[in-house]
C-alpha cells in the first residue's frame, strides 16, 4: 500500500513521521541526533531508503548523517567541506573583505538518478558535491568564483546557499539561491554559473538593476515544466517563464508578500502555495492567523486556506525549507512551524490537521511518497 | 594509556559510555590525544578541532588535573598524571543556554 514518510529537521534533532496513503494515522519516531540542529533531511528520489541529514551545533560543528534503511538507523559520513583553493574573501556587513568560512550545511539535494550523488548548499555560500554517498565532498567552485563572488554579502541570517534544484528534464541545469546574493543558474552541471536576477527589485539596493544582492528566500518548480520558476523573495512573490532569465511579480492579492516557504502542487503546475509572513521585522502571520495561500493560476490570484489552521493568537513562522508536497493522487501538502507544529493536508490544502504539535522549532520538512 | 572523558554529544557519536582509554604514541598532548581519538572513532573527526585550522573549536574546552588547558598550545605536553593514567583528560562542551 502506498504511503508517505515526512522528514522533519528541527532545532533539537530530526523526526520521521510515517503514514499510509490515507495520511490519517501517523507514527512518529525521533528525535534522531537529539540536541543538535538539523537544518535539512532529504531522501534519494531513486532509492527512498537512502536519506541524508545535515546535523550541526556551534559546539561540535557539522556532521552529515546517512540512513540506508529509510531513517531507522543512521551513520555519520564525511563532514569535511574544504573550499577549493585559496578561499579568498566576500564582503562583510561593514563592506570590508571577509574570508570565506564554512559554518554549516543548509540544504542537501540528492541526485535524481544516482543515490550516491548529492549536492550540499553551505554557509558561507558555496555548493559541494559528493559522488560516494556523502563520504567525501568537493566544491563546485565555479559558483563562488563567479565575477560577483567577492561582492556577495551576508544577510542577517548569514550568507547561506539554501536552495538547490536540478532540472528534471536536463541534469546539466542546476538552480541555486543564496541569501543575500540572489539566484544563479548553471547549464553545465555546476561548472560555470550566471546570476538570474533580472526583474527582481529589492528595497535597500540602490541600483534597481543590481545583478546580485537580492535576498531570495526560496525557489520552487514543477517537474513537468522546469522553465517556470516560482520564487519567494524577502519581499515579493515572483515568477519566471524562462528558467530565470527574467522575473515578474505575482504577489497579487496576498495580505503580505513577505515570507519564506513556497512550493508547487504535485500534479498542477500552475498551483502554488505560500505562507505570508507579516514583514521583515515581524516574522509571524498577519493578524495572528496562520494561512496558507494557494494560487491556481500561477500567481496573481490567491485564496486563503484556513480550515484546521489556528485563526487567532498564532505567532509562529514557517521557514524556507519547511514546506513540501507528496505525489499521491490527492496531493498532500505539509509544512512545519517554529512553534513545533507539523501540519498536513491530504486534499491539496483544502483542510489541515496537525501531525505533531510540540516538536522543537521546525527548520525543514521534506516528504517521500512510498510505493 | 590515556583516559579521556567526552561530553555527552560526542559519547553518543562515538557510541561509548564512560571514559575512553587510548594508547598515544610519544608524549601526549591535546593534539596527539585527539589524533588517537579520531583514529579510533572516525565519527569524531572535525568535532573537537576545526577541520580547516586544526585548532580547538571555540566552544570546546580541555581540562585536566583541575586546570583549564584550553588556552595552552594544542601540542603542549599534558600533565604527568594524565600521561600515567592517574587523571583523565576532559573534553568539555562550553556552557551555553538554549
Amino acid at each position: 500500500m502506498s504511503g508517505v514518510r515526512v522528514l522533519v529537521g528541527t532545532r533539537k534533532g530530526a523526526f520521521v513521521l510515517r503514514a499510509d496513503g490515507a495520511r490519517k494515522k501517523w507514527d512518529v519516531s525521533g528525535p534522531f541526533f537529539g540536541g543538535w540542529e538539523v537544518f535539512h533531511v532529504k531522501g534519494s528520489p531513486v532509492d527512498p531508503n537512502r536519506i541524508y541529514a545535515s546535523q550541526s551545533t556551534s559546539w561540535f560543528g557539522q556532521l552529515i548523517q546517512r540512513s540506508d534503511d529509510g531513517g531507522l538507523t543512521w551513520e555519520p559520513v564525511g563532514n569535511q567541506f574544504p573550499y577549493d583553493g585559496v578561499p579568498g574573501t566576500h564582503q562583510w556587513y561593514d563592506g570590508t573583505p571577509h574570508p570565506w568560512e564554512f559554518a554549516r550545511v543548509w540544504h542537501l539535494e540528492p541526485s535524481l538518478s544516482d543515490p550516491d550523488t548529492v549536492l550540499a548548499g553551505v554557509e558561507d555560500a558555496a555548493l559541494f558535491r559528493s559522488t560516494d554517498g556523502g563520504a567525501s565532498w568537493s566544491e563546485l567552485s565555479g559558483l563562488r568564483g563567479h565575477d560577483t563572488g567577492s561582492a556577495w554579502q551576508p544577510g542577517a541570517g548569514g550568507m547561506c546557499l539554501h536552495t538547490i534544484i536540478v532540472s528534471p528534464k536536463d541534469p546539466r541545469r542546476i538552480f541555486v539561491a543564496i541569501s543575500s546574493a540572489g539566484a544563479f543558474r548553471s547549464d553545465d552541471e555546476g561548472t560555470t554559473w550566471r546570476p538570474i536576477n533580472h526583474g527582481l527589485h529589492s528595497e535597500g539596493l540602490p541600483d534597481e538593476d543590481a545583478e546580485v544582492g537580492h535576498c531570495v528566500h526560496r525557489i520552487a518548480l514543477h517537474p513537468s515544466n522546469p522553465d517556470v520558476l516560482y520564487m519567494q523573495k524577502h519581499w515579493d512573490v515572483m515568477r519566471s517563464d524562462n528558467a530565470g532569465d527574467s522575473w515578474s511579480e505575482v504577489s497579487g492579492n496576498l495580505p503580505s508578500d513577505f515570507g519564506f516557504a513556497i512550493d508547487v502542487h504535485a500534479h498542477e503546475p500552475e498551483t502554488v502555495y505560500v505562507v505570508p509572513i507579516t514583514s521583515d521585522s515581524e516574522h509571524f502571520p498577519p493578524e495572528g492567523k496562520l494561512r496558507v495561500y494557494r494560487s491556481r493560476t500561477g500567481g496573481h490570484e490567491w485564496e486563503p486556506l484556513t480550515k484546521g489552521l489556528p485563526q487567532e493568537h498564532c505567532y509562529v513562522d514557517v521557514l524556507r525549507d519547511a514546506m513540501a508536497v507528496d505525489n499521491l493522487e490527492d496531493c498532500g501538502v505539509y509544512f512545519g512551524t517554529t512553534g513545533g507544529q507539523v501540519y498536513a493536508s491530504a486534499n491539496s490544502g483544502d483542510s489541515w490537521e496537525p501531525i505533531v504539535r510540540d516538536l522543537p522549532a521546525v527548520l525543514s520538512v521534506e516528504v517521500q511518497t512510498l510505493a | 594509556m590515556i583516559r579521556v572523558v567526552l561530553p555527552a554529544h560526542l559519547k553518543m557519536l562515538a557510541k561509548v559510555s564512560g571514559e575512553v582509554e587510548l594508547e598515544v604514541a610519544g608524549p601526549p598532548s591535546p593534539a596527539s590525544v585527539i589524533d588517537a581519538l579520531e583514529a579510533r572513532f572516525p565519527a569524531l573527526l572535525g568535532t573537537i578541532r576545526d577541520p580547516a585550522t586544526q585548532q580547538r573549536r571555540k566552544f570546546v574546552r580541555f581540562y585536566a588535573c583541575e586546570r583549564d588547558l584550553s588556552l595552552e598550545p594544542i601540542d603542549a605536553s599534558l600533565p604527568d598524571e594524565v600521561t600515567r593514567g592517574e587523571e583523565p583528560f576532559f573534553v568539555i562542551g562550553a556552557m551555553a543556554g538554549g
